[in-house]
């Protein structure tokens, strides 16, 4: 499809031919290998998270140690087995021991199972966790996940959204007249954004909900949560501004910041210049001169901000006590679930291999200096 | 040399580049100062010692300088001891040598507006068979005196004035607090402000027998930076997180940012697969979850702050600044300096690190001052989730330990104020001295 893009409309047939024919399979070769590359990267990433998530073999003897202690306990302290023999019992025990084991597939050595676990992972089979469950009591990773994505990207979302396009604006405005107090002010505040959104959560929580008692501490919505769904939806957004806002205010002074130089650079250049002698508006030179040259740079910048949406925040969750995916990983370490850590970091994976992918061909399609597949990329 | 000199007066130029230059060398005396007045294994001992070391502290108790703010003087902390000469002791023989009373009394001025927690006199004796007999009693600034306990001094006891149900039924009231301090013509119950005296006097009864005393006021308010749920004092940690806080910060950004700078310049040095090979594992490493590894390390295998340290560095090293490095050197690599160093003869390893890295360190050294607070946050947020260094006091950790404890739910800010504030400041310090930087050595960005 890009290739057709590509192709100048005036040439003349028969050398217009040729040429999509050269295109197309320079394009089609280079997404082939593009995609061959990104897939040994998705699965060497993958693996490797999954030796880490199992210590190389290690969580297998804990593991193997909780059912042990856990069966046998559970046999010797019910009564209904009191009347078997010692032998009957250790029976019963070991028997009991290796369904567990078979049930959780701890029978096979890991290496086998950390294959099998990729290829589950590969083919998006996220398959069921081993001690977690969804508030609805579902062992199903996907179902764990998909409960808590929408908290997740109702936060993420919110506040990595506002940030994004508030900054571009403000960015774009300070750029126009730089040197002005405002813009001394935010570089004078850029500085604020080396602290993490948690710390900022702090200091919010204590200004507001700890001496102002007019924002919650923490949490979804109000408990019990109220039944009309107009309510439901006011005490979310109650409890969203909290953690939105201590995103937003931990990187919007460096975003903004960031953006205006990278904004200046441009429009600077002899173009921009020679647009403002012929007496164009500004707003016709911003949109123009300034914002089409830096849409590559935007369009990745954005393509990679959606993707890390979906990781969500997870210490300003634990923070906020925001039943997102960021807390929902980080209590799935606790509890050795590896299922669960491999499907949050498959999803996160694929994602990026594909916005990678991606992003070549929309550059080609917004900058006409790029062709797919040529020159050293 | 000139150009340091030229480099540090252009920093000079900068108000915000001298403030966060006065915040590091303030954090660096700290940092001296903790380390060297408390060694390692003393602050280790101070903070996971348990009871016996901070029985003498209050629990949950503010600092003290907050008096200077309010209105309400809220009781202060103290602990007095005859063994260091801060309580006096007096030792009168009697006609009989097996026989002599030791006097201690002590004096104190109160002028708080309100009653401390409590009173506790801990009692060490040494004698081989007859224990030492001791009396306790009060006498308040208006001239009553309250007797207060007779008792047998064991080797050790632990005498706590407002358990003491003997001396709650004796003063008819369960508040023994209110009882000895209030004003009787107060109708409210204030607390009576004056000098106030403790006496205790104990008869031994052998040769070397020996008695010391211990007072210990619990108040509302202790020390320089208040004390935590296990009536540890917060001053520790606040003091000796100071140099963990710069060690971590200091190391990972170092780290990370030469040895980036190291592979990027041998990848586009040697080229060909090496340079391949980098730049796949820089993939690789931007598939995989950063936090989530670290906390699975944490989780599994240990929370020492050293391993955590590490694996931070091997996780930063095949980071995105890894192209940016690369794309630089694949420039200078065709300069001419390098072909003439070729000319003669020089071999690889000379002209990466003679040639190629010492061009890049105008770009390096802003880059690292300015990721100095990355690091120093994110050991921060490990322990924020419960994965500090479990030994080390530490910022995170005292935060952690407050959230834990619901501290801005029950209105003990001081507690999450104080380390978050050392946070602030370190992470300001550095960053405002990283964007001066940036702009002296980065020329493109000095006029914009």
């Amino acid at each position: 499809m890009t290739s057709e893009k590509t192709v100048p409309s005036a040439a003349p047939l028969s050398e217009g031919k040729t040429r999509t024919n050269s295109t197309f399979i320079r394009v089609f070769r280079y997404s082939l290998l593009r995609l061959a590359s990104m897939m040994v990267t998705v699965i060497i990433g993958v693996y490797l998270t999954i030796l880490i998530a199992n210590m190389g073999g290690y969580v297998d003897t804990i593991m193997r140690n909780e059912i042990r202690d856990n069966t046998t306990q559970g046999i010797l302290a019910n009564p209904n087995y009191r009347s078997l023999s010692t032998e009957a019992k250790a029976d019963l025990i070991q028997s009991k021991i290796a369904t567990e084991e078979k049930r959780l597939g701890l029978d096979q050595p890991f290496a086998v199972r950390s294959i099998k676990y990729l290829k589950n992972a590969l083919t998006l089979n996220l398959g069921r966790a081993i001690n977690m469950k969804s508030d609805q009591g579902s062992k199903e990773v996907r179902l764990i996940l998909l409960e808590r994505l929408p908290a997740t990207l109702l936060l993420t979302g919110s506040s990595s959204l506002l940030l994004f396009f508030a900054s571009l604006y403000i960015a774009l405005a300070l750029s126009r007249k730089y040197g002005s107090f405002w813009d001394k002010m935010v570089i004078a505040f850029s500085p604020t954004s080396a602290a993490p959104p948690w710390f900022y959560g702090i200091f919010l929580i204590l200004i507001f909900s700890a001496i102002f008692k007019a924002l919650p501490f923490g949490g979804l919505v109000d408990s019990p949560s109220p039944d009309n769904p107009f309510d439901y939806g006011l005490s979310v957004l109650k409890h969203l501004i909290l953690p939105a806002s201590s995103v937003i205010i931990s990187s919007i002074f460096l975003s903004i910041y960031n953006w205006r130089t990278f904004f200046l650079i441009y429009s600077t250049e002899d173009y921009v210049e020679m647009a403002k002698a012929k007496g164009l508006k500004p707003r016709d030179i911003e949109s123009r001169y300034i914002l089409r040259p830096t849409l590559p740079t935007i369009i990745t910048n954005f393509a990679l901000l959606v993707i890390t949406l979906w990781t969500g925040f997870t210490i300003t969750e634990t923070v906020f006590l925001w039943p997102g995916l960021g807390i929902t990983l980080f209590r799935a370490i606790g509890f050795y679930d590896t299922p669960v850590i491999v499907g949050s970091t498959i999803i996160y994976a694929y994602l990026l291999a594909i916005t990678v992918f991606l992003l070549d061909f929309v550059y080609a399609l917004v900058d006409p200096r790029v062709k797919v597949g040529s020159g050293n990329s | 040399m000139k150009i340091l000199k030229n480099s540090i007066r252009d920093l000079l130029r900068y108000p915000s580049a001298i403030l966060g230059l006065v915040i590091i060398i303030f954090l660096l005396v700290v940092s001296i100062y903790a380390l060297a007045t408390i060694p390692y294994s003393e602050a280790v001992r101070l903070w996971r010692g348990g009871e016996d070391i901070w029985y003498q502290n209050p629990k949950y108790a503010s600092p003290a300088w907050l008096n200077a703010f309010s209105s309400k003087k809220k009781p202060v902390s103290f602990a007095v001891n005859t063994t260091d000469g801060s309580m006096t002791k007096t030792i009168t023989p009697s006609s009989d040598p097996e026989i002599s009373t030791v006097d201690v009394t002590y004096e104190f001025d109160y002028a708080y507006d309100d009653v401390p927690q409590e009173l506790i006199i801990y009692f060490t004796s040494q004698f081989k068979e007859k224990f030492s007999f001791v009396s306790v009693s009060w006498i308040t600034p208006d001239g009553r005196t309250i007797r207060i306990a007779d008792m047998a001094a064991d080797s050790k006891l632990t005498y706590r004035f407002a358990q003491d149900q003997k001396l709650q039924k004796r003063l008819k009231t369960e508040n023994v607090m209110q009882a000895i301090f209030a004003d009787p013509n107060s109708p409210t119950q204030e607390p009576l402000k004056g000098r106030y005296q403790l006496v205790i006097s104990a008869t031994t009864f052998e040769k070397d027998a020996a008695l010391d005393a211990e007072f210990v006021l619990h108040g509302e308010l202790f020390g320089v930076a208040g004390t935590d749920r296990y009536r540890r004092d917060l001053l520790l940690p606040l003091l000796y997180g100071t140099p963990i806080a710069l060690a971590f910060g200091l190391i990972a950004a170092l780290g990370t940012s030469l040895l980036t700078m190291v592979i990027a310049a041998i990848g586009t040095w040697y080229g060909g697969w090496v340079d391949e090979l980098i730049q796949r594992i820089t993939e690789v490493n931007l598939v995989l979850p950063f936090l989530a590894i670290l906390i699975m390390v944490g989780t599994f295998y240990s929370r020492s702050i050293w391993l955590m340290l590490g694996v931070t560095i091997l996780l930063s090293i095949f980071s995105g600044s890894i192209k940016t490095y690369r794309s630089i050197f694949i420039q200078s690599k065709e300069s001419s300096y390098i072909e003439a160093a070729r000319a003669y003869g020089a071999s690889s390893s000379r002209i990466i690190f003679s040639y190629l890295i010492p061009r890049m360190v105008p770009l390096l050294i802003p880059a690292l001052v300015s990721s100095v607070p990355s690091f120093v946050f994110l050991e921060a947020s490990l322990a924020v989730l419960g994965l500090g260094d479990p030994i080390l006091p530490t910022w995170g950790k005292v935060i952690n330990d407050a959230f834990a404890d619901g501290a801005l739910y029950q209105g003990r800010y001081y507690w999450v104020l104080e380390p978050a504030i050392l946070l602030m400041i370190t992470g300001f310090g550095f960053a405002m001295l990283g964007f001066a930087l940036d702009r002296i050595f980065n020329p493109r960005l000095r006029d914009v």
